[in-house]
């Protein structure tokens, strides 16, 4: 019984209301909402930003933070457009384009630990910098004359079945990531870098490697994200998945990851993907504009730090002791 | 605390002498952005005489000066170890908001527009501050979100309707055009905000409690400043700020929809940070911040008549911000180990 409320009381258990109710939201506002072919479409429309995801939580669990994963995604995306555009056969295309997110992932994460600069102005630059060389590589035009073998991979599903194939990619990964994070020795270091710096430095763990190969796989993970949007709307374009991260962000808070690092789980962020994934859909099912969705999912993100900070106060307030607790206080002539 | 404390690997210098470091980058800071504004000028103005005209240079003056209102908001927030990235969204607001009045009655008076653009920027920054200080919701979490929040906001009014320079009077539109002395009354506007704003920050006992509550929070709250009701107040600031550079926005540009001021919060914490301002709060000057909008505005404009590409402009806002704090990196790594190298004779 105490197992079961200790359960309850975990914030992966709220996150399975909150999905379960906007599923029923879902099913209220749209009689379309129900169905499995939209179910189809819904998990495929939130498939680069579930993959972005992944990494996203990890470098923010360990204390750091990639603001630049849409600009890559769209950087690459033009680096595949562009290659194909002057014949490049298609392999090379998709390896250019991986390639670039590795040098970009790469380039954060030597700013971040070689130079010791705050990931949250580094990836603000980047975030700039990648999406205006996307503008500079591709100008206004846009490439989508993709071979149909490429754009069949992001329309279609496993046959037989409503799965798309994006999601393959997608489940594939989480397994990776789950079991890295959760089961594996870097994972443990990659909370004890987000607990204590410090610590984990003294402790062996090598701090810096472990935050430049986040990086670089937070690249590498956003260039894939960017070659399966350029298959899904066969198109690549200098403004593809324009504010992204704001999305990729709220699903990681939301998730129950702490800003501050050291704390959270993948599986509370998948939850929180398919959350933002429902209630966008369902808005988008009542004709609800792409900016206004915006209002919600912003306002998802601020409640999910927003809430337990008050659930916290609260139980603050009815715990508080008759005498102050003593405060770390200066003493006269110290 | 209202602190972002993902600030821990701020180098903490040795005591002795490490104001004499920020004094002294700062004003490395100051030079180095003189001395590029120089070479830019010099350059470009060889490639195209036509960018040291008279009305070139007004041009420059006139987005420089909407730039710099926000950056000295965004400035005292920093200031605090905070970010406002809700700038850009908070100033659309009010813009067509304020347009949006005219579009109603066009009698209205523009010192009412100018107010009502004012209030709502105090009612979003309010909203932004409480959130911070009460929520206790880290400010670039809760900024993002709003962010997005006020934008979405801004498209759900405007519904996709649009405010065009024929449904606003002259009055307004002359905000930006009118001039004493030959100076763009906009100019004025931000020289006069410029100048209040850096003698209270400088000399005013608050203006110094910011500074602390940047440098070290639990410190500043065990010397007894009220560090919440400071902190709110900077984000107030910067948000009515924001509300008077969207009318003003309106007035220059005259035709206002709800995607106006995208992007801003990029630019305008771009011209901070190259300012010298630390991002980590606790160092830096409105007069820096303006050098670094004056910098921008002038790249921004060089880039025009050079007939460069309009696209590289987000690139080279990105490149200035990583420079800025890649060159600040150096020059304090150098500077701590010529400290720590005087220490060990």
């Amino acid at each position: 019984m105490r197992q079961l409320a200790r359960w309850v009381g975990r914030w992966e258990a709220l996150l399975v209301v909150l999905l379960v109710a906007s599923v029923i939201f879902g099913d209220l506002t749209s009689p379309h909402y129900m169905t499995g072919f939209n179910f189809s479409t819904m998990t495929s429309d939130i498939m680069e930003r579930a993959i972005m995801a992944l990494p996203m939580t990890l470098i923010i669990i360990a204390a750091e933070i990639d603001l630049s994963v849409a600009s890559v995604l769209g950087l690459s995306s033009c680096v595949l457009g562009l290659a194909w555009l002057h014949h490049v056969p298609f392999a090379l295309c998709l390896v250019l384009a991986l390639l670039t997110g590795l040098v970009c992932g790469w380039f954060n994460g030597f700013l971040v630990t070689w130079l010791a600069l705050p990931s949250l102005v580094v990836t603000l630059g980047t975030l700039a910098l990648y999406r205006g060389l996307a503008s500079v590589v591709l100008g206004e035009q846009s490439v989508s004359s993709f071979p149909t073998s490429f754009t069949n991979f992001g329309f279609n599903t496993i046959p037989g079945t409503l799965i798309p194939w994006p999601f393959v990619v997608f489940a594939v990964l989480a397994v990776i990531f789950i079991v890295v994070l959760h089961f594996s020795r870097y994972g443990r270091e990659i909370y004890a870098i987000g607990n204590n710096k410090e610590a984990a430095l003294f402790s062996a763990v090598q701090v810096n490697r472990i935050k430049l190969v986040l990086f670089i796989v937070s690249g590498v993970l956003s260039a894939l994200a960017g070659i399966i949007f350029t298959a899904r709307f066969s198109s690549s374009r200098a403004d593809n998945a324009t504010g992204f991260e704001l999305d990729v962000i709220a699903a990681v808070l939301l998730g129950g990851v702490n800003i501050f690092g050291g704390r959270g789980s993948l599986v509370g962020v998948i939850l929180s993907l398919f959350i933002i994934a429902s209630i966008r859909d369902s808005l988008s099912l009542i004709d609800v504009a792409d900016e206004i969705q915006s209002i919600v999912v912003g306002s998802l993100l601020i409640l999910s730090v927003l809430g337990p900070n008050l659930v916290r106060r609260l139980r603050a307030a009815r715990t508080r002791p008759l005498v102050p607790r003593p405060v770390a206080r200066a003493e006269p002539g110290d | 605390m209202a602190s972002r404390s993902r600030s821990l690997e701020r180098p903490r210098p040795v005591a002795v002498g490490a104001g004499r470091i920020v004094s002294r980058v700062s004003r490395m800071r100051e030079l180095g952005l003189l001395v590029a504004l120089l070479a830019i000028v010099v350059v470009v103005s060889i490639q195209a005489p036509r960018f040291l005209t008279l009305g070139n240079l007004r041009e420059i003056l006139l987005s420089v000066a909407i730039l710099a209102i926000v950056g000295v908001g965004q400035t005292l927030v920093i200031l605090t170890r905070n970010v406002d990235l809700s700038v850009g969204s908070m100033a659309g607001l009010s813009a067509f908001l304020g347009a949006d009045m005219f579009k109603h009655h066009l009698t209205t008076s523009v010192p009412v527009v100018l107010a009502v653009g004012c209030l709502i920027g105090v009612a979003l920054g309010a909203f932004n501050g409480l959130l911070v200080t009460v929520g206790q919701v880290p400010s670039i979490v809760a900024t993002l979100g709003t962010l997005y929040a006020f934008r979405g906001l801004d498209y759900w009014i405007a519904g996709g309707g649009q405010v065009s320079a024929y449904d606003v009077p002259a009055s307004y539109l002359n905000l930006a055009t009118a001039q004493v002395l030959g100076v763009p009354v906009l100019v004025l506007f931000a020289l006069v905000i410029v100048a209040i704003f850096s003698y209270l920050l400088r000399f005013s006992r608050t203006g110094r409690q910011l500074y602390a509550i940047g440098s070290n929070p639990e410190a500043a709250q065990m010397m007894g400043i009220r560090s919440d009701l400071l902190v709110f107040g900077t984000f107030v600031i910067c948000g009515l700020l924001s509300g008077f550079a969207g009318v003003l926005w309106g007035s220059r540009y005259g035709s206002v929809n709800a995607s106006v001021g995208t992007g801003f919060e990029l630019q305008d914490i771009a011209a901070v940070v190259v300012g010298g301002v630390n991002i980590f709060g606790g160092a830096g000057t409105i007069v820096g911040s303006v050098l670094g909008a004056i910098v921008l505005g002038t790249i921004e404009d060089a880039l025009t008549i050079l007939k460069l590409s309009a696209f590289w402009l987000q690139a080279i806002y990105g490149a200035a911000i990583l420079a800025a704090v890649t060159v600040d990196a150096l020059i304090t790594r150098r500077m701590q180990r010529a400290l720590f190298a005087r220490r060990q004779r």
